[in-house]
C-alpha cells in the first residue's frame, strides 16, 4: 500500500493502515541503524529544512539524524522567539523557504496549527514535530513502535496517560494513534488538567492514580510544567506529587508488572521517581532510540509521494 | 463631493468617497412595500419628492420629472441600521475609514450605522464624535456614534457623558471589554438614566476569557487552543442585568452568543427588567467546528460556539428574546490575521454579508417571515437607541432599503466595498442581498 499523504500534521484522520506502514517502515530502517556505516543514500539530493521556534533537544536532534542517515542536505533554523517576540512572520518565513525550492519542512512551533498554516505557503511536505497543544504525531508514532516491540501488537494493550493532557501535544497524538490501533487509552490527572469534554474521545478517564495503574499495562507519564502550579492548576508540586507522582513505593502497592514509558524531558522527582525512570520497567530510551527509525520512515514515505 | 474631498485630512484614504447618486424625485414603481407596523405587504409605487414620501399608490409616470427606478420583484423595506460596527478611523485607517465602511454599509444595505469607540485615539470625547459626523454630512448613510463609557476605554474615569449626548452620541460602549469594575459601570447606569440612553457592553470576564482564542468545548480540546468559555459571557451578562435592574439604567448586550446568555436575558425580560440585545449573523450561522483548519477569518470575540448555542439564538431570536441583528463588522488587515491562530486579532467583517445570512439562515432555513427579520435589522436598533423609526408612510422621510430575497449568490470577497477581506463567508452561496438603498436624497443601486 503506498502512502497517500502529502503532509504529516497529525495522527487525527490516519488510517491503521498508514500508522503500519510506518511503524513496518520504521523497523526496516532500525536494522540500517544498526549496520557498521549507518547511511543509506534514500534521499541523495533532497533538501529538508528544520524549523524549530521553540527549544528541543531530542526531537531536534533525533529529526537531524534521521536526515542525515538518509543522506538528505539538511539545513537547521532555531529561535527562541515566542508571541511576545515578534520577528519575521511564519508567513514570510515559509514564502522564503520555498523560493529556495527545499523539497521538506520540518516544524516545531509554539503555536497550534503552525504546520496547518505552513502548508498553505509551501509546495513541498510539511511535517509537524510539535505544534502548541495540538499534536506531535512523530513522538506518538515512535511510542508506538517501541509497545509493538515490546508487546507484538498494539491491540487491546491498556495505556494510561498521566499527567498534564490539557497542555500535551504528545498525549492528543497518542490518544489518535493508540485508538486507531486498537489499544485502550486511559486518561489521568487532576480534573483540571483534563480537557474539556475529553470524554468525547474514545477513552477513559482517572483522577485517581493507582486506579489508572491498577488498569493499566503500560503508563505514559507526562512532563509537569512548574508554572502550572502558578496558573492554580494544581496547588502545589508537593501535593501534585504526592496524589499523581509516579513512585517506586506506589507501584510495589500495585504489586504488578507494569511498563513506564516518558516522551521527555522528565521532570525527575516530579511526575516521576529517578529510580523507576532507570529501572528494569521504563523502556524510555528506546522510544528515544526509535525516534530516529520513524522519523526515517515519515520522511522517506513522505518524499515518494 | 468636492468640499468633502477639501475636508478629509488625508486624501490617501478617501477615494471614491461619495459613489452615490444625488436625487430628490424618484419614483419607484411595483416594489412589494413591506409595511412594518402593521406587518403587512402590498404591492405598489412609492413618488419620493424632495426627499420625502410623496404617495403611496399607483403613480402614473406621465408627468413625473425625475429617477424612475422599476421594483418589480423586489421588496422595499425601512432602511437597515446595523448598531454595531467597527470603522477604523481615526487610527487605522489602512483597515477600513469612516467613508469605505460606510460605502460597506450602503452595498449592504444599510442606511445608518453605529461606529463603536475603539479607535486610536478611543472615541471618548466630543471632538473625536464630531469629527466622525462631520465625515457623514451630506451622506446616505446616517450614523450615531457610540461614545466610550471610560476614558480611553481603560474602565477607570467616566466620560463626559452629557457633553457627548449632546454632540450625538446613541450610547455609550467600552466595546471590545466590559466595564470590570462593577461600582463603575453602576455608577454609568445611573447617570445614563437622565439621557435615557442605552448602556452597550461587551460581556466578558476578562480573567475567565484569560488567553483563550476560541470557544471551549470538544473542538478546542481537540485543536490544543486555549478556549474562551460559554461562562466568561454569562457571569458578565448575569451581573449586567441585576446592575440594570437595581439602577433602573437600560443595559444593552452586544453579540450574544450562548445558549446560557438569551436564557438569562429571556428571564431578566420576563421580569421586566429593561434589557436589550443584540446577535450577529455569525453566531447564528457558524459553530466552533468551522475552527478545524485554524483559519483565522473565523477568529472573532464572543468565539463561535457549539451547534446547540447556535439553536438558542435561533430560538431567542423567534420569540423576541433577541431584538437586534448586528454585524460587528471588525476590519482587519491581511498582515494581521495571514499568521498564527493564536497571534492573529478577533474579528471579521460582516456588513456586505449580514442581509444575506439573515435571510437564508433565517427566512430561507428556520420559516422567519421576512417581516420578522426585518424587525430586528430595522426597527428594533432604532428602538433600543430611542431613535426616530424610518417608516414608509407618506410623509415621512423617505429611508428605505430595497432587497432581493430570492436571488442566489456567491460570496466574494473581493467585491467588498469594505478596505478589509477577513471574512469567513468568501465563496459561501447565500440567498438573498440588498439591491440598493434610498436616504437623504441619495440613491445607491448595487451594479449587476
Amino acid at each position: 500500500m503506498p502512502f497517500s499523504k502529502k503532509h504529516l500534521l497529525g495522527l487525527e484522520g490516519v488510517s491503521s493502515e498508514e500508522i503500519n506502514l510506518i511503524l513496518d517502515t520504521a523497523v526496516s530502517f532500525k536494522e540500517v541503524l544498526e549496520r557498521p556505516i549507518p547511511k543509506v543514500p534514500t534521499l541523495r539530493g533532497k533538501t529538508i529544512v528544520n524549523l524549530f521556534f521553540e527549544s528541543s533537544t531530542r526531537t531536534r536532534i533525533s529529526f537531524e539524524l534521521a536526515e542525515k542517515r538518509l543522506s538528505a542536505d539538511t539545513i537547521s533554523f532555531s529561535t527562541v522567539a515566542s508571541s511576545v517576540t515578534k520577528g519575521e512572520s511564519l508567513k514570510d518565513t515559509a514564502q522564503n523557504i520555498e523560493a529556495m525550492k527545499v523539497d521538506m519542512v520540518v516544524i516545531r512551533h509554539y503555536a497550534a496549527g503552525a504546520s496547518h498554516f505552513l502548508t498553505h505557503w509551501i509546495k513541498g511536505s510539511v511535517i509537524n514535530a510539535g505544534d502548541g497543544c495540538h499534536e506531535h504525531p512523530t513522538q506518538a508514532l515512535l511510542d508506538m513502535m517501541t509497545l509493538r516491540e515490546k508487546f507484538g501488537a498494539l491491540e487491546n494493550l491498556k495505556v494510561a496517560i498521566i499527567g498534564d493532557v490539557l497542555h500535551s501535544r504528545v498525549a492528543r497524538s497518542n490518544i489518535y494513534g493508540l485508538t486507531t490501533m486498537g489499544a485502550k487509552v486511559a486518561l489521568c490527572a487532576p480534573i483540571t488538567l483534563i480537557p474539556v469534554e475529553a470524554n468525547l474521545w474514545p477513552v477513559k478517564i482517572f483522577y485517581n492514580v493507582d486506579h489508572a495503574i491498577s488498569w493499566a499495562d503500560v503508563i505514559m507519564v507526562l512532563r509537569i510544567q512548574r508554572e502550572r502550579q502558578q496558573a492554580n492548576f494544581f496547588p502545589s508540586i508537593r501535593e501534585y506529587h504526592n496524589y499523581f507522582g509516579i513512585t517506586k513505593e506506589r507501584l510495589d502497592r500495585a504489586n504488578k508488572e507494569i511498563t513506564i514509558m516518558h516522551p521527555g524531558p522528565i521532570n525527575r522527582g516530579v511526575e516521576l521517581d529517578t529510580s523507576l525512570v532507570d529501572s528494569e520497567y521504563s523502556i524510555i530510551l528506546d522510544q528515544v532510540t526509535n525516534g530516529v527509525a520513524v522519523r526515517m520512515a515519515v520522511l522517506y514515505l513522505l518524499s515518494k509521494e | 463631493m468636492k468640499e468633502r474631498l477639501k475636508r478629509s485630512y488625508d486624501s490617501k484614504y478617501q477615494q471614491s468617497m461619495n459613489p452615490f447618486k444625488r436625487i430628490e424625485n424618484v419614483l419607484l414603481k411595483n416594489g412589494i412595500i413591506i409595511d412594518q407596523e402593521k406587518k403587512k405587504t402590498f404591492q405598489h409605487d412609492i413618488l419620493i419628492v424632495k426627499g420625502k414620501i410623496e404617495r403611496i399608490g399607483e403613480i402614473l409616470e406621465k408627468n413625473f420629472r425625475g429617477e424612475i427606478v422599476d421594483l418589480s420583484g423586489k421588496t422595499v423595506v425601512p432602511g437597515l441600521l446595523d448598531m454595531h460596527v467597527h470603522f477604523r478611523e481615526p487610527g487605522r485607517e489602512d483597515e477600513e475609514t469612516l467613508m469605505t465602511g460606510a460605502a460597506a454599509a450602503a452595498a449592504g444595505g444599510f442606511t445608518g450605522v453605529c461606529t463603536m469607540p475603539n479607535t486610536e485615539p478611543a472615541t471618548d470625547n466630543k471632538e473625536i464624535v464630531e469629527f466622525i459626523a462631520d465625515k457623514f454630512k451630506n451622506h446616505l448613510v446616517d450614523v450615531y456614534p457610540i461614545a466610550a463609557i471610560t476614558i480611553g476605554r481603560y474602565g477607570k474615569q467616566l466620560v463626559e457623558m452629557a457633553e457627548l449626548v449632546d454632540a450625538g452620541v446613541a450610547a455609550f460602549s467600552d466595546d471590545g471589554t466590559s466595564v470590570a469594575d462593577s461600582q463603575l459601570l453602576k455608577r454609568a447606569l445611573e447617570y445614563s438614566r437622565m439621557f435615557d440612553v442605552p448602556i452597550i457592553e461587551h460581556c466578558e470576564d476578562r480573567q475567565l476569557a484569560a488567553d483563550g482564542s476560541m470557544n471551549e468545548g470538544y473542538m478546542s480540546t481537540k485543536l490544543g487552543l486555549t478556549g474562551i468559555p460559554s461562562v466568561a459571557e454569562e457571569i458578565i451578562v448575569a451581573r449586567n442585568i441585576m446592575l440594570a435592574r437595581y439602577t433602573g439604567g437600560k443595559i444593552h448586550i452586544a453579540h450574544v452568543s450562548t445558549a446560557g446568555s438569551v436564557e438569562l436575558i429571556r428571564r431578566a425580560k420576563e421580569e421586566g427588567i429593561q434589557v436589550t440585545c443584540e446577535v450577529t449573523p455569525h453566531h447564528f450561522t457558524l459553530t466552533d467546528e468551522a475552527v478545524a483548519a485554524y483559519d483565522t477569518n473565523m477568529k472573532m470575540n464572543p468565539p463561535l460556539r457549539t451547534s446547540k448555542d447556535v439553536e438558542a439564538i435561533i430560538a431567542g431570536l423567534k420569540d423576541g428574546t433577541i431584538d437586534v441583528i448586528a454585524s460587528d463588522h471588525a476590519p482587519h488587515s491581511a498582515e494581521e490575521k495571514e499568521v498564527e491562530f493564536i497571534t492573529a486579532p478577533f474579528g471579521i467583517i460582516g456588513l456586505e454579508t449580514a442581509v444575506g445570512l439573515a435571510i437564508t439562515q433565517l427566512v430561507d432555513k428556520n420559516n422567519f417571515s421576512l417581516i420578522e427579520v426585518i424587525e430586528k435589522l430595522s426597527f428594533n436598533p432604532y428602538r433600543v437607541l430611542g431613535l426616530n423609526l424610518p417608516k414608509i408612510t407618506e410623509g415621512a422621510k423617505a429611508n428605505l432599503t430595497i432587497l432581493d430575497t430570492k436571488t442566489e449568490w456567491t460570496v466574494d470577497r473581493n467585491d467588498f466595498k469594505s478596505r478589509s477581506k477577513n471574512s469567513p463567508f468568501h465563496e459561501y452561496k447565500l440567498k438573498g442581498r440588498s439591491d440598493g438603498v434610498l436616504n437623504n436624497n441619495f440613491l445607491f443601486i448595487n451594479e449587476e
